[in-house]
């Protein structure tokens, strides 16, 4: 098989949307918070959070949409936590996140251990199965990429399409936008900064979880210690590289997601000649380098990271 | 996982008290070998799992006292393992694939007790014994059922890392498969991770469109993709045919038992050496065994099978150990 044909098996892009999927939550919550002006490096834990919780649930008996309902009330949890020391008490926000990833992800350990202390294996549940819509599955080549994708991979696009027209197309999109880059702006218009902002961080950091929740509820059936293994850290760097917006951000998470699925099949063809670490590398290597080319023109939000406090210029 | 930091030194001290609580209730249990076990992965961990499962079963028997802490980071490792020593563990088990020269120099600070580590590495005179889980005569058999078993003549192989324990099963097992099966290839990729079932099953997809109709499951979500596609999976170090019905035609167990036993029985008699314990693992002390499903598996070819385990354990046949990282055929 060579690489022109690995291109066109339709199961490479099904495998790179699978493997987007986490991604294109992640990166649509970092780009909420960021638009509002506040890094939310709490994706890392927010995501185990979401993973541990969602199947959690799930495993105690709720049905599996009451699972991603509660994946986002954990992620709503923390992104509050963040947004408190953040928002009105304008604490560094580097280190409010990474203290925030450090309890989410060992908070998410601590209840899995408490909850199952004695399991030999990790337990399973019964996840999202990949939909078989009629009609649209049997398009050739076109009809399993899209349509044999699980729920959740569905519910990324719509929440891409949905903040992609709630920033573009709706006055709630242009203050937050606004609270983000000129936050002293808003305020003269007489809407509150700290509300939009807790808003932002709150639910961007519920869309992260759902992420997560992707993991152990659909890619996977049981939680494990350490899976996110660094995709919320990706989602950061992807943020950056969709300039913060929408579309571009999808493109990127789905660029990530075709990476890794040919890392995996170069690795398999070519493991007898270029060690295995190479390939694992190349997704992120790759992402540095789209980053290094696309991020000298990134459009910051211009009130990134500053704490904004009332009735101070 | 160095995030976890806080909570493994709260689970020492926890520890450590509990076994000051011990050495207050007096003699009464003062036969018990004091056994601490340090891991770098929580105790679901298959390769983990398999030390736990013999330690607690140890206790269960009432020669030891156990106590343990999981998901310690490499980096915290040598910190645990002094405070363990210091608090008069007699026997500490472990794993130093990550810290290999460090937990060397510990154990020489503490030549009184016992060190008994999974390691690459061989043993340090007086007290730093080593295992692994040499389990690469099952391995080999296994490889023999896939060889088999295969119509494609295509097997897949998704592995953890590239270390020499992980590689020198999947040699065995490709031997093994080879030797019965000549026309045989391989599809072989590493995750660099011990643990994201995602990641493997994205691996596992990719080999079986590939070509690939039997999946070496060396970590977990192998099987998983395997399931899905309805192709056929052989399991490593944990039986886990129950979850997967119908998938698993065989497994290379890993048995712990008897390399603690005979530690713990060293230390209890007072002679515990540093020595190799990775013999132990070996079929004929019954810490390899290969499960295979009859429903599965054609019974000529247990039957050859059969054959060829009695050579190993007759000591006529010796499985090659070759620690080199296993590649794709091409």
């Amino acid at each position: 098989m060579d690489i022109l044909q690995i291109f066109l098996n339709e199961s490479f892009w099904t495998a790179s949307l699978r493997i987007a999927t986490p991604l294109i939550f992640g990166v649509m919550g970092a780009l909420l918070c960021e638009r509002a002006g506040v890094l939310n490096l709490g994706i890392e834990g927010i995501f185990a959070a979401g993973a541990m919780a969602g199947w959690l649930a799930v495993y105690l008996g709720a049905p599996l949409w009451l699972g991603v309902g509660a994946a986002a009330l954990a992620g709503a949890f923390f992104g509050l936590l963040h947004a408190i020391l953040t928002v009105p008490l304008g604490l560094s926000q580097h280190v409010s996140g990474l203290g925030i990833t450090m309890l989410a992800t060992s908070s998410a350990y601590f209840l899995y251990r408490t909850a199952l202390p004695d399991v030999t294996s990790p337990p399973r549940i019964t996840a999202f199965q990949p939909l078989d819509t009629p009609l649209l599955s049997d398009i050739p080549f076109i009809g399993p990429i899209l349509f044999e994708q699980t729920a959740l991979t569905w519910l990324a696009f719509l929440c891409v399409g949905l903040v992609w027209w709630m920033l573009d197309r709706t006055p709630l999109g242009v203050a937050l936008k606004a609270v983000g880059d000129n936050p002293d702006a808003v305020n003269a218009q007489g809407l509150s900064v700290y509300r939009l902002r807790f808003a932002a961080v709150i639910i961007g950091s519920s869309l992260m979880a759902l992420g997560g929740a992707f993991l152990t509820m659909s890619a996977f059936d049981a939680f494990f210690f350490g899976m996110v293994n660094g995709r919320g850290w990706v989602c950061i760097a992807l943020v950056i590289f969709a300039s913060w917006r929408p579309g571009r951000a999808l493109f990127g998470a789905i660029l990530f997601g075709m990476f890794d699925a040919l890392q995996v099949r170069l690795q398999t063809e070519a493991g007898a000649i270029i060690p295995s670490q190479i390939f694992l590398m190349t997704p992120y290597v790759l992402s540095i380098i789209a980053l290094v080319l696309v991020a000298r023109r990134a459009d910051y939000p211009r009130a990134l990271l500053q704490p904004w406090f009332k009735g101070q210029r | 996982m160095g995030d976890f930091r806080n909570w493994s030194r709260r689970a020492v001290l926890a520890a450590a008290v509990v076994s000051a609580a011990g050495l207050a209730a007096g003699a009464a249990a003062a036969e018990k070998v004091k056994v601490a076990a340090i891991y770098t992965l929580p105790v679901e961990q298959q390769w983990i799992s398999r030390i736990h499962a013999a330690l607690n079963e140890a206790q269960a028997r009432g020669d030891i006292e156990y106590t343990y802490s999981e998901n310690v980071a490499n980096t915290d490792y040598e910190r645990v393992m002094r405070e363990y020593s210091e608090a008069g563990q007699q026997l500490i088990v472990g794993e130093v694939f990550g810290l290999e020269r460090a937990a060397r120099k510990v154990a020489a600070d503490y030549p009184d007790t016992a060190f008994l580590m999974g390691s690459s590495f061989g043993a340090v005179k007086p007290n730093f014994a080593v295992f692994d889980n040499w389990i690469h005569e099952p391995s080999y058999l296994t490889g023999m059922i896939a060889g088999h078993a295969t119509e494609s003549n295509v097997i897949g192989m998704v592995g953890g890392y590239a270390i020499p324990e992980v590689n020198r099963l999947m040699n065995a097992f490709m031997d093994g498969a080879r030797d019965v099966n000549p026309e045989v290839k391989f599809l072989v990729n590493f995750i660099d991770s011990w643990y994201d079932p995602p990641k493997a099953k994205e691996s596992a997809f990719a080999m079986m469109d590939a070509g690939a109709d039997i999946m070496y499951a060396e970590r977990f979500g192998v099987s998983d993709a395997a399931v899905e596609r309805g192709v056929k999976a052989i399991g490593n170090v944990i039986d886990t045919s129950q979850d997967y019905p119908d998938t698993i035609l065989a497994s290379a167990i890993w048995n712990m038992e008897p390399t603690i036993n005979e530690a713990v029985a060293a230390v209890a008699e007072g002679r515990f050496k540093a020595a190799d314990y990775g013999q132990f693992s070996f079929m004929s002390y019954g810490g390899g065994a290969l499960v295979a499903d009859p429903d599965l598996v054609p019974a000529e070819v247990m039957d050859e099978v059969g054959a060829k385990e009695r050579d190993i354990l007759d000591g006529m046949f010796r499985v090659n150990v070759n620690d080199a990282a296993p590649a794709s055929d091409k």
